[in-house]
């Protein structure tokens, strides 16, 4: 049995009264690949801020080695080999790759000169421990996502390093480059460096880890050997829910295509991309990041435009430069960030409803007509049964499904042909993302064509009625569900 | 939980037009106590009336542009251009007799009006379509109003108006009501119906609240934003022909305190310099207040009015750090909050 | 050559340059006064006030803040170290009035850096309160009027001159000022900070991100605070070198400084966002505008063209930078951009 690097015992840490986590156990051997998961508000992420010295717990302990501590700060915790890798990867984009490289190191020794012939050689020695190649005196804003993630953990390697936490390593990396980066992981096992890696995506918890422990509402609902799970376990633990994911089938599907795309291009993002969308259908696109599906869906709801091709809506073609004209033309998008593009936290959940609306709600002169406001806003409270007890309570009292449930309540109000949605359950808990399923199904009978855009395999598999594939701008297959499965899909995808 | 939620968030609305009131109220006792008779009295009132809505209105554009999220530096500059252009306006209109009728005012106060439009919508396009960070456009754009007002009048003051402006402009309604005072309330009146009762006021909410998330819902941003600035440069040019009327005359570094007071003005009324917050009854009552501060400090010959800018930048510093603390009080835990503001502060880096 | 050329394009300090270049050769063969020692000296002494306090909005820019209360800190500083000296009839040197004036803004910047490091609050409207209460202080309770005669000690280092400069065709004189020197040590002195020490690396990281450089181990705290100390030092020095240089202290004429010190800085293609810029492009930035200043009038412009000309400077300067901003967003593509935060 391999020495632990990393033990805590019963932690306990509450926040204004709410329990966070609950009386938490880890333990992280050398070398070991672990993987944490659990869904928003479980208590992962505050479990790795008490590990890594950021919050004190209430209770409990925490073990490296010998030495046991009741609470750690930062500098200890980096003193006992715990690097986190953060999801914007902490760097300084203003800055060379060099300093970037060599600050810690030289804070950690009180330097208080900058000798640059020392952090070259820190930065040197660095990228060597993953034989990373990259420029030193590049600016770090101008590189990759990948090479900033690199520049990140070679920067953790530095201070010897025995536990690495990476949270949610993956979301913006391309298949290739996740691959890359899982062969460090590997790599870093061999010198007996363990990871702790952050995701609530399965199949790379399938794909990399060793063990597992889930997360749930603070406190520990499974813990065991990634060989021992499946699918439907790692849904039970992440939710205490069972589903049953029964494949779409569309039972009201329009003669015509309300939607078709012809040979649409767009220089360096796109090209010549051919679909085309009926009322009742719910179309899946998926791809690898950077493969153009979100170019393409950005294009479709005027954002970014197409060089050449043609978008009709109902045989029609029209030109879409604007969100205003695509919504106008009967088009709405759920953005990929529900944070940053879809919502408005701090303003009313009335507000957020009828945001898209207002042309509708208003005299021309743009006077707001409150009684049908306030009509409107109660009745998709209602359809969508958004757990509030006000609609004037800012939309940051609600939580992340509620919070999906107004995105889409703010366009289904605006009577569309057409719902773009782009990754719609994306950090959502697969309680909500199983309801949101359902009323997109419940939309797609209604007569709404809706697109998916989404890397969430079994999500696409389980609500598409038709799937798209896309690979570095092209559209590499057009399947249907029973044609399709994760592999097949996957093949495409590379 | 979710009711104390509520209860917080309703409060902070009001946190700042209660404690301007508080203010108020303890400042009136004070000067009801030691200077009854020199502060209580009509014509102090009337004389307070006139006064407050020449940076008022100023402060009420620099509000509109801090609900979107960035601010006008330029009003006072839009003001003093406009005060002089219509003040040499008046000039060639009433010719050497000094004659002017009410219909010549009205044009001249359009031609002003029409003046501070233009820079305002200046403004605008420097902010939305070119993507200048709001102060430094602004920034900019009030020396270059202000060096045309300079280029304007070679320097020196225009005066020698024809009296019938001020009489009228700086007149009394029935003998009791300030003129300029009415100007004010309607502008008041007028901008609290936009922000509350149309698209324009949830459209600007929402811009200052989230650009990225307004204009993925469809919102033409750099629209409301042009819009927002324009009226800003319309408040600013009333609050430039008030002052032509209340000085009788007008010179490019007229008020040139103002930037910063209204600044101040805006931020004590509770509207976030971040965008997105911010109630027009809270800026109003703290030009009131300024007003009432300011105006009693002078029944005290023995202390200067210096101290009222020591006064005000105590306060609104005070402010701010008891925000500090209340806010971090509410937000323990609440990490989601920070990485949005962070975001957002992103959000207006990338423009 | 070509990599080169490409680089050099994409630099603020470069147009900048080209902007010095074309309004010196446009004086020169306008009035032929421009390339002449007096003019040059002029220029250079006209450059000390605004050039520290140049430097010092520099730093904070760079820092990811912004300060708008460096004129008042320093009318309040000098105000307050002349009114003493005068008061107590001092003699002696400069090195006290130094002195003093240092400590003051010390004290003065440090509020600064207590409300904006301790508490968070934003810069700008720290600084603009700030501002406010220094002005307060020093029209209020000090009760600041002009003081005509300053301490022998201050108006002979003001007066001092390193060389004198004469015209040969118009036999006009012109005096290097000894505070020159001081403009050129506390531009050393900035330069070793920001370039060689990890406090100065410090201030770009906070600048770039300052999450990021708490994370790293940066006492991002200790880093603000000491910047607005220093910020008000030098402002401060500024302030008394002025007293100095014009024999007097006026309180209230260096308010409004801040927007030109500022827009220099800016155009020198400092970003306002912080974590970017360079001393070379600061410097340039304010030559340029203290030629606007001071050089039109070679020009045959009359001198209440001056502002018309800084704004239409400002605005064109910094639409330069920001088109390019944004035109660089959008080459990398809406998804990167995403990304990248």
């Amino acid at each position: 049995m391999a020495q632990s690097v990393l033990k805590v015992v019963d932690i306990k840490k509450s926040f204004a009264g709410v329990q966070a986590l609950k009386g938490v156990s880890l333990e992280i051997k050398a070398g070991e690949i672990h993987c944490l998961a659990g869904e928003n508000g479980s208590g992962k992420s505050t479990l790795i801020k008490i590990i890594s010295g950021v919050y004190t717990p209430d209770e409990g302990q925490i073990i490296f080695g010998d030495k046991v501590y009741s609470k750690i700060t930062p500098i200890e915790a980096i003193r006992n080999g715990i690097q986190v890798i953060y999801q914007d990867f902490s760097i300084f984009p203003n800055l060379s790759v060099m300093e970037n490289l060599a600050f810690n190191e030289e804070l950690a020794n009180k330097r208080k000169l900058v000798n640059r012939k020392r952090m070259k050689k820190i930065a040197q020695e660095a990228l060597a421990k993953i034989n990373f190649d990259v420029d030193l005196n590049a600016k770090v804003g101008s590189l990759s996502v990948a090479s900033k993630q690199l520049i990140a953990i070679c920067r953790a390697l530095m201070l010897n390093a025995r536990l690495i936490i990476m949270d949610e390593p993956t979301t913006a990396l391309t298949r290739k480059e996740v691959n890359a980066l899982f062969n460090i992981i590997l790599d870093l096992k061999k010198q007996g460096i363990a990871t702790l890696f952050v995701s609530h995506k399965l199949d790379e918890v399938f794909e990399i880890s060793e063990r597992f422990t889930i997360l749930r509402n603070g406190e520990k609902a499974a813990e065991g050997f990634t060989s021992e799970l499946d699918n439907k376990k790692f849904t039970y633990y992440m939710t205490g829910r069972e589903f049953e994911d029964k494949p779409f089938v569309p039972t009201n599907v329009s003669e015509d295509p309300v939607l078709s795309v012809e040979n649409l291009s767009m220089n360096g993002f796109y090209e010549n991309v051919n679909f085309s969308l009926h009322r009742g259908e719910i179309l899946g696109i998926t791809g690898l990041l950077g493969s153009g599906r979100t170019e393409l869906a950005l294009s479709l709801f005027g954002i970014m435009q197409a060089d050449t091709g043609t978008i009709k809506i109902d045989g029609e073609p029209v030109k879409l430069d604007s969100p205003e004209t695509a919504i106008n033309h009967g088009i709405g998008y759920v953005p990929e960030d529900r944070l940053t593009e879809g919502l408005f936290l701090p303003q009313s959940i009335g507000d957020n409803i009828i945001v898209s609306e207002l042309d509708k709600l208003s005299s021309r002169l743009g006077i707001i007509d409150r009684d049908k406001k306030k009509e409107e806003i109660r009745q998709w409270v209602d359809k969508l049964s958004i757990a509030t007890p006000n609609p004037d309570n800012a939309c940051s009292t609600l939580s992340g499904g509620n919070q999906q449930r107004v995105v889409l309540a703010k366009w289904l109000s605006r009577d569309l042909k057409v719902l773009v949605l782009n990754g719609p359950t994306m950090g959502v808990d697969i309680g909500s993302k199983h309801d949101i399923h359902q009323i997109l199904r419940r939309l797609a009978e209604q007569g709404l064509g809706i697109i998916i855009i989404s890397d969430d395999i079994p999500e696409i598999l389980t609500n598409c009625s038709k799937i798209l594939i896309m690979r570095n701008g092209r559209i590499s297959a057009a399947l249907t569900p029973d044609e399709a499965d994760t592999q097949v899909l996957a093949r495409y995808m590379m | 939980m979710k009711l104390q939620i509520k209860n917080i968030s309703t409060a902070i609305k009001d946190i700042h037009i209660k404690r301007l009131l508080v203010i108020m109220v303890l400042w009136m006792i004070f000067m009801g106590i030691f200077r009854f008779d020199k502060f209580y009295t009509l014509i102090n009132f009337q004389t307070m009336a006139a006064q407050f809505p020449e940076f008022g209105l100023m402060a009420l554009g620099i509000m509109l542009c801090m609900i979107s999220g960035g601010i006008d530096l330029s009003v006072v500059g839009v003001a003093n251009f406009v005060a002089i252009a219509s003040g040499q306006l008046l000039k060639i209109i009433a010719g050497g007799a000094g004659e002017l009728n009410g219909f010549e005012i009205l044009l001249v106060m359009l031609f002003g009006m029409a003046i501070g439009l233009a820079a305002g919508f200046f403004n605008g396009i420097l902010v939305s379509k070119v993507k200048i960070p709001p102060i430094l456009a602004t920034l900019g754009s009030y020396e270059l109003f202000r060096g045309i007002a300079i280029i304007l009048t070679g320097g020196k003051a225009v005066s020698g108006l024809p009296i019938k402006y001020a009489e009228t402009i700086a007149g009394k309604l029935f003998g009791l009501i300030p003129v300029q005072l009415l100007f004010f309330a309607a502008v008041v009146l007028i901008l609290s119906y936009l922000l509350n009762r149309t698209t324009y006021g949830i459209k600007l909410y929402m811009l200052g609240t989230n650009a990225t998330a307004a204009m993925f819902s469809g919102h033409r941003t750099e629209r409301v934003l042009i819009q927002t600035y324009a009226l800003s440069g319309i408040c600013a040019a009333l609050g430039g022909l008030i002052m032509l009327a209340n000085y009788n005359s007008a010179r490019a570094d007229y008020g040139a305190v103002y930037t910063l007071q209204c600044v101040l003005i805006v931020v004590l009324g509770g509207v976030n310099p971040m965008g997105g917050k911010g109630r027009i009854s809270g800026t109003v009552l703290a030009i009131c207040v300024l007003q009432m501060l300011s105006s009693g400090i002078n029944r005290f010959p023995e202390i200067s009015s210096f101290y009222i800018p020591l006064f005000w930048g105590g306060v609104l510093l005070l402010v701010m750090v008891l925000n500090y603390y209340r806010e971090n009080k509410q937000s323990q835990g609440g990490h989601k909050k920070a990485v949005i503001s962070k975001y957002r502060i992103w959000v207006r880096k990338s423009g | 050559m070509n990599r080169i050329m490409k680089n050099l394009m994409q630099r603020n300090e470069f147009y900048i340059s080209i902007a010095i270049v074309a309004l010196s050769i446009a004086i020169q063969l306008r009035s032929g006064q421009f390339f002449t020692s007096n003019n040059i000296v002029d220029l250079l002494s006209a450059l000390i006030v605004p050039g520290l306090f140049a430097l010092g909005a520099f730093m904070v820019i760079v820092s990811g803040g912004v300060d708008v209360s460096f004129p008042a800190l320093a009318s309040l500083s000098m105000y307050a170290t002349t009114r003493i000296l005068v008061d107590t009839n001092y003699q002696g040197g400069i090195l006290l009035p130094i002195v003093m004036s240092l400590c003051f803004g010390a004290i003065l910047g440090a509020v600064n850096g207590v409300l904006i490091a301790t508490f968070k609050l934003p810069p700008l409207i720290v600084t603009l309160g700030t501002s406010s209460v220094f002005k307060g202080i020093m029209q209020g309770v000090l009760n600041a009027v002009q003081i005509t005669v300053i301490p022998p000690g201050m108006s002979s280092f003001g007066t001092a001159a390193l060389f004198i400069a004469t015209n040969p065709q118009s036999g006009l004189t012109s005096r290097m000022p000894v505070a020159f020197l001081a403009l050129v040590i506390v531009l050393l002195i900035v330069y070793f900070v920001l370039q060689h020490t990890m406090y100065g690396r410090g201030l770009y990281a906070i600048g770039g991100n300052e999450v990021s450089a708490y994370r790293a181990g940066f006492n991002v705290w200790l880093i603000k605070f000491l910047l607005y100390v220093g910020v008000g030092m030098i402002s401060s020095l500024a302030g008394l070198i002025r007293v100095c240089m014009m024999t007097q202290a006026h309180p209230t004429n260096m308010l409004g400084m801040e927007m030109m010190v500022i827009a220099g800085v800016v155009l020198g293609g400092t970003a306002i966002t912080g974590g970017s810029g360079t001393l070379t492009g600061c410097m340039l930035g304010t030559i340029l505008l203290v030629m606007v200043e001071n050089s039109l009038i070679l020009l045959g412009v009359p001198t209440f063209w001056q502002g018309f000309f800084l704004g239409v400077f400002i605005i064109v300067g910094m639409g330069i930078s920001a088109l390019q901003v944004s035109r660089a967003i959008k080459a990398r593509g809406a998804l990167t951009r995403r990304v990248q935060q």
